[in-house]
């Protein structure tokens, strides 16, 4: 167990650097750069600019921008925005809690919905529940996000009127019911598409485990239909689940940026926006390696949940 | 046996099944499982039912059990257990005897056991299903069931996870469950057949120590007519659906009546103890010598010092003559498998020389080797998973032969000409292997193999997934081919029986090494190691009952 987290972990410090290096270099590819948005002011002479570039550090060759950012990044200093000059972690920690509180609400909503469409799916194989989730699951997949977005709020916020249209909380109202409020239609709107990708997932499982000899000996030994289920078919069956909730993260990150634009929502996803738009390469890369140490984490601890859930992995 | 004496049947009977008939979904090649089968199983006794695949033996076992999938019904007939009428009963009622009046363990111990539970879990909640006693109660019995079924350490093992256990030690565990509420009828479908010869001879006493302990009555389904000679009272022979003899165990073995049961009987492979008699046509010379080989398996990771070792292969030497053939018997893990993969440098050793016709090819690389790779085939075991089921039979045996540089229709030419040879008719040629059965697709195997006009075959368990009487066929196949072609063997089995078929000489192979080496009437006769002798005692129905000893651990 010790070795395979060791093993994990190196792998997991080499994937980081890679991801930095290609972001880096990807990003300074992008034609303009920070200081095109100053060519613009008139009031801006070449001199002015080229004092910018030399604060900021712009001058130098790239490699050396770059060994320099990883060597800050290293000791915990992750630079400023070039918009407000406030610590890039700092400006990520303001949007983290929303982005946060999205994916987990939805991603409770999607595993919870998907298992358990997956697991009646599978025991009603071929039944009109079966029937419906496997066509509700096609049309999930092919509609994108957005427009189940937009829907979703023409329907419950300018129709009916029961949700709101945008925002995470009414300004001047900090109570958690109107935070919960609030969350309601964009964490639906993003588990729409993951509870899909679940339902089908477990359904497999369920079958798979279900056509197990140990099934048939948990019948044999007299259980009731419930504690086979319960105790045998979903334990097994979930098991692969728990890589797949890992390997499933990066798109439910994605996905939240989508809906947070759809919804105002205040969360990292427009951060991201605005600081491309304003060329923050700080903040831009601070957000792309935040989420590549999210999603890395969240791998690495649906590993060790497998191995700690399944005794031939933890044992041996 | 009549089926005209009815009702008093009842009460001898633990298990009494009459005019039997379940139906198949529409679309398969007969329309019933079983038809109109009739038997009883008398108290304290054991019944085995005997039959090849497809026989219905499994799904009558899982009819008694009320275990039946649900497109597969029961269309007429009763079945009684204790006196209690199945068929027809609510399937409430049918949980409650499950487990409770009739217990069943399977072939595969391993599947048969959930992974995430432990050995102890599973037996105590047999019992909670029922309401059968408390907690502690139940701990406690569970401990002493493990006890009884012979698995050292209970206390431990109820703590234990399936994957931890041997094959034997999980088929203890299995029957520990069966037991649990002493039923009074124990159906035991095919329990031995996925372990080794000294596992199943175990497994076996155990089993028969058990019904004559606790008076339990035994449904046993076998293929093995070997086993039926160990453990049976009485016989139920079938085939297609249908009771072709039944009778008591001495009856049906020595004096067969219908024409199944002695092709079946005749087709079981027995210990000849005869030496094969050489062919004289062919030269004596050597084809293949092996020195000192070795093979080590490394798993886990040497950097963070969790690794295991397993030499799979330690300093194995023989030499093979033209037209001979070597049979390489052992358990399994013995390495024999690992030897094969080998010999036709499936894999590279790690010491020792393969001298193949005078060359060392132990240290050819892949691409030096690759000009002799015709001459050494292989015949694999499984004849479903080793045909591609995209390919048709003539694209599978012209694709090799075409890529080592024959024209393709002299390879059509030859292919037609071998698969008759093979006994198949030349229309295969254009089908696809899911068209044949697994006895035909084995002979796809030969032929592919034979392609290549190899001068070494090497046959890793080529007759292990067939029916007795399928695998009879397919050893004169080979032995017909050896005869006419000249071609050296090395024949890979578990089955002792098999190897003194059609071997000239054998290797008993245990943890890597060669532990004895000699003429099968040496190896069966007279063997030297005290292994050989072990397997060979175990081999079942080759001599008369004795008691052995039941092992503490499998």
């Amino acid at each position: 167990m010790r070795g395979f987290l060791l093993n994990r972990l190196s792998q997991s410090l080499v994937l980081l650097l890679i991801v930095s290096v290609i972001g880096f270099v990807v990003l300074n590819l992008i034609p303009g750069g920070p200081l095109a948005q100053f060519g613009l002011d008139p009031s801006m002479t070449q001199d002015d600019l080229d004092r910018l570039k030399e604060q900021l550090g712009l001058n130098r060759p790239l490699w050396m921008q770059y060994l320099d950012w990883a060597w800050r990044l290293v000791q915990g200093d992750w630079g400023h925005s070039f918009r407000d000059g406030a610590p890039v972690l700092d400006v990520i920690g303001r949007h983290i809690f929303a982005t946060l509180l999205l994916m987990g609400s939805s991603t409770i909503i999607a595993i919870a919905v998907g298992t358990w469409i997956g697991i009646r799916g599978a025991t009603h194989r071929y039944s009109v529940f079966d029937y419906l989730g496997t066509v509700g699951a096609m049309v999930a997949l092919s509609i994108p996000t957005f427009w189940f977005g937009l829907i979703g709020i023409y329907v419950f916020s300018l129709q009916l009127g029961w949700l709101p249209a945008g925002n995470m909380y009414t300004i001047g109202d900090g109570s958690a019911l109107n935070y919960m409020h609030h969350l309601i239609l964009p964490s639906i709107v993003l588990a729409l598409v993951h509870v899909a990708i679940w339902s089908r997932y477990m359904r497999s499982a369920t079958l798979d485990v279900i056509s197990q000899e140990f099934v048939k000996t948990a019948r044999a030994k007299g259980l009731s239909e419930r504690r086979i289920l319960m105790k045998h078919v979903v334990g097994n069956a979930l098991l692969p689940m728990i890589t797949l909730a890992g390997v499933q993260l990066p798109s439910v990150l994605t996905g939240a940026l989508v809906t947070e634009t759809v919804f105002t929502w205040p969360g990292m996803g427009r951060l991201f926006l605005d600081s491309l738009g304003y060329s923050d390469y700080p903040v831009v890369m601070g957000l792309l390696m935040f989420s590549a140490i999210l999603v890395i984490l969240g791998n690495l601890i649906a590993d060790i949940a497998v191995a700690v859930i399944d005794p031939r992995i933890r044992l041996s | 046996m009549a089926v005209n004496t009815k009702p008093k049947l009842v009460d001898d009977a633990a298990l009494s099944v009459r005019g039997l008939t379940v139906d198949l979904p529409k679309g398969m090649e007969r329309a019933h499982a079983v038809e109109n089968i009739s038997f009883d199983l008398k108290r304290g006794q054991i019944l085995c039912i005997i039959g090849e695949s497809g026989s219905g033996k499994s799904v009558t076992a899982n009819t008694i059990m009320g275990l039946l999938p649900k497109v597969i019904r029961v269309s007429s007939g009763s079945i009684h257990l204790d006196g209690t009428a199945i068929i027809g009963a609510s399937p409430k009622k049918l949980r409650d005897m499950r487990g409770r009046v009739v217990s069943m363990i399977f072939q595969d111990p391993l599947s048969a056991l959930n992974p995430l539970m432990t050995v102890g879990e599973q037996i105590t909640e047999a019992m909670a299903a029922h309401g059968v006693g408390t907690k502690a109660s139940r701990r406690s019995r569970a401990v002493e069931l493990l006890t009884e079924v012979g698995l050292p350490d209970p206390e431990l093992m109820y703590f234990q996870y399936p994957f931890r256990l041997s094959g034997g030690q999980r088929q203890r565990v299995m029957i520990a469950m069966a037991l649990t509420l002493e039923p009074s009828v124990l159906i035991a479908d095919e329990p031995t057949t996925a372990l080794d010869v000294t596992t199943q001879a175990q497994i076996l006493e155990l089993i028969r120590d058990i019904q004559r302990r606790k008076g339990m009555s035994v449904m046993f389904i076998t293929h093995d007519f070997g086993v039926v000679a160990e453990i049976a009272d009485s016989v139920v022979v079938m085939e297609k659906g249908r009771i072709v003899e039944q009778g008591s165990a001495e009856q049906v073995l020595k004096s067969p009546t219908h024409a199944y049961t002695k092709r079946l009987i005749a087709a079981v492979p027995r210990l000849t103890g005869e030496d094969r008699i050489p062919q004289d046509t062919v030269s004596k010379a050597t084809i293949l010598k092996v020195e000192g080989l070795a093979k080590t398996y490394r798993s886990g990771s040497a950097l963070f010092g969790s690794q295991r070792v397993v030499p799979a292969v330690n300093d194995v030497s023989f030499d093979l003559a033209h037209g001979r053939t070597l049979g390489v018997v052992g358990e399994s893990g013995s390495g024999k498998s690992s030897l094969g993969r080998l010999l036709i440098k499936l894999q590279d050793s790690d010491g020792g020389r393969i001298l193949f016709e005078g060359n060392d090819i132990a240290k050819l690389s892949e691409s030096e080797f690759r000009p002799l790779r015709p001459r050494i085939q292989m015949i694999f075991q499984d004849p479903f998973a080793s045909l591609n089921p995209r390919s048709t039979i003539g694209q599978i045996l012209t694709v090799g032969p075409v890529a080592h540089g024959m024209s393709y229709s002299q390879a059509r030419e030859e292919a037609r000409a071998l698969l008759s040879h093979v006994g198949l008719d030349a229309g295969a040629f254009g089908r696809y292997p899911h068209e044949f059965s697994g006895g035909q697709r084995q002979r796809i195997g030969i032929a592919r193999a034979l392609m290549f006009k190899p001068t070494l075959l090497v046959a890793d368990e080529a007759v292990s997934a067939l029916d007795v009487s399928i695998q009879a066929q397919i050893l004169e196949l080979l032995d017909k081919i050896q005869r006419e072609t000249g071609v050296s063997m090395i024949f890979i089995t578990h089955d002792l029986r098999v190897a003194s078929q059609i071997c000239d000489e054998i290797a008993v192979m245990q943890k890597g090494r060669i532990v004895e080496h000699g003429p099968p009437s040496q190896i069966f006769l007279d063997p030297q190691s005290a292994y050989t002798r072990e397997l060979v005692a175990a081999i079942p129905g080759e001599r008369p009952r004795s008691t052995r000893p039941i092992a503490a651990n499998v």
